[in-house]
């Protein structure tokens, strides 16, 4: 058996690798798990023995959990042009850098929205206005560091050649975007960012990849969501209930 | 001017970082930033990191911040053992997945135990409910029996037969909730057996050096009022 991703194109982490995977001509088969549909939480959609989160990497027998890992494996293993990790000590380095701060400013935070907006109504409950507030207020404060700290006056965020460090951050933006934030407004650098991200992924790809996270909110509009089935409901509960 | 680490001990990366390049003998200036002084919001620190944040190390002209990032910088600098981060890939992506992971998740909540039962009731002087308290320790306990299981990774605990960047990351963490006074290795066999393989590996003496400050954490002696009003806005956005 071949290179197996298991990828639901509504999480950021899953985009970045299905992006990757794309843009690199990787083979894959794709495994789609669907969050809405409590897919992760039943048995039969994620490898056995797997926590229940996407993304997932299945090659031969060997399995594997986290987008950064997963990026950097297919990095190595298929050989992809060096800009996307480069070999370079100091720029490695700064894409390590990157991807720490964004695991505790960026991961946690940006995400929150669609809980807010689409999963809460789906499973019946309300994320308390204060709660919104206080993530839109993360939200912000981690767009100026991005804006600031990291991208300054540089083509990439890590540099002048684009890197998974990008692919990371631009998921995770859009997140925010489908979900009527737009972060790119008033933010020229941040929107010059993103066209130049964009313009390296292709059009196409680009359109593929976010059609499904930027139409959420009119399928949600039109009642064309699945229903989440109720053994799913606790776990989205709990999600929710952590939500700070 | 050789490589500076700006670290405080207190901190669980900046013991990671610490551990790291003592035991493999890496030449370093160590530059002390006393968080509980609040030092790390001194110009001078601001200069290195302007996220105010420890660890962060200076290698002549070049600045870096992030324990990952530090602990691979050194590592493929200083040519360090194999095991530590293994050429191998699948045996590499293992390293790269716990690292991943912990930010989030073991770290998070070591973390907020620390701050909880130890911090604010005896540093700053801030009672915590009994629910917030509980409802901590339930979620480390929930997080430790994760990684015990460590049903999702095919080896027993995070470095596999050599200790590697993983394992000093997880130990490192876990000895946040010890110096709480957390019994977490009581009823936790494997875990105990682990924690017991790392300290060996790393070599008793300089865990223990690396840990005596954490492990008096509940004698701190309590903030004063203007060290307390400058930190405190900082201490609840990252254990929220
Ligand atoms: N740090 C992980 C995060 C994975 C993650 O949180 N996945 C989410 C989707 S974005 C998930 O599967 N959530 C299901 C759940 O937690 O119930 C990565 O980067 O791969
Ligand atoms: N992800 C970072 C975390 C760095 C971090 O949060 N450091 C803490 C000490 S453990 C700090 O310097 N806090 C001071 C503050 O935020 O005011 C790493 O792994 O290096």
């Amino acid at each position: 058996m071949g290179l197996e991703l298991y990828l639901d194109l509504l999480s950021q982490p899953c985009r970045a690798v299905y992006i990757f995977a794309k843009k690199n001509g990787i083979a894959f088969e794709l495994r789609t798990v669907e969050l809405l549909k409590g897919q992760h939480v039943s048995k039969g959609f994620l490898p056995a023995n797997s926590p229940q989160m996407v993304p997932v990497l299945k090659d031969g027998d060997f399995v594997l959990h986290q987008s950064v890992a997963i990026l950097i494996y297919l990095s190595c293993k298929y050989q992809t042009a060096d800009h996307w990790y480069p070999p370079d000590l100091q720029a490695r380095a700064r894409i390590h850098e990157y991807l720490g701060w964004h695991a505790d400013f960026i991961r946690g935070t940006f995400g929150v929205c669609l809980w807010t907006k689409v999963i809460a109504p789906l499973v019946g409950v309300q994320v308390p206005e204060e709660k919104v507030k206080r993530n839109r207020a993360a939200v912000d404060w981690a767009l100026q560091l991005l804006e600031d700290q990291f991208l300054g006056d540089k083509a990439f965020l890590t540099g002048q050649r684009v890197t998974l460090a990008d692919l990371m951050a631009l998921e995770e933006l859009m997140q925010v975007v489908a979900l009527r934030n737009d972060v790119f407004e008033g933010r020229p650098r941040l929107a010059a960012w993103r066209g130049r991200v964009e313009a390296v992924l292709g059009a196409d790809l680009c359109q593929e990849t976010h059609g499904p996270i930027l139409n959420i909110l009119e399928q949600a509009a039109n009642k064309q969501l699945p229903q989440i089935p109720p053994e799913a409901h606790p776990l989205m509960l709990l999600r929710l209930s952590r939500i700070p | 001017m050789g490589l500076e680490l700006y670290l405080d001990l207190l901190s669980q990366p900046c013991r990671a970082v610490y551990i790291f390049a003592k035991k493999n003998g890496i030449p370093f200036e160590l530059r002390t930033v006393e968080l509980l002084k609040g030092q790390h919001l001194s110009d001078a620190f601001v200069q290195v990191n302007p996220l105010k944040k420890v660890p962060a190390l200076k290698d002549g002209d070049f600045t870096l911040t992030e324990s990952v990032a530090i602990l691979l910088y050194l590592t493929r600098k200083f040519k360090v053992p194999d095991h530590w981060y293994p050429q191998e890939l699948q045996a590499r992506a293992r390293v790269d997945e716990y690292m991943a992971w912990q930010h989030t998740t073991l770290r998070k909540n070591c973390l907020r135990t620390l701050w909880y039962k130890v911090m604010f009731p005896v540093f700053l002087g801030e009672p915590v409910s009994p629910e917030t308290l509980a409802a901590t320790l339930a979620e480390l306990d929930a997080t430790l029996q994760i990684f015990e299981d460590n049903s999702f990774r095919t080896r027993a605990l995070p470095g596999g037969p050599h200790i590697s960047l993983a394992d000093l990351v997880a130990i490192t963490e876990l000895m946040h909730p010890v110096g709480a006074g957390c019994q977490i290795f009581e009823s936790r066999p494997k875990l105990a057996a682990w924690s017991q393989r790392v300290e060996a590996a790393v070599g008793s003496l300089l865990f223990r050096e690396a840990h005596e400050v954490i492990l008096k954490a509940s004698d701190f002696p309590p903030a004063d009022a203007s060290v307390k009003q400058k930190l405190m806005p900082r201490v609840l956005a990252m254990i929220q």
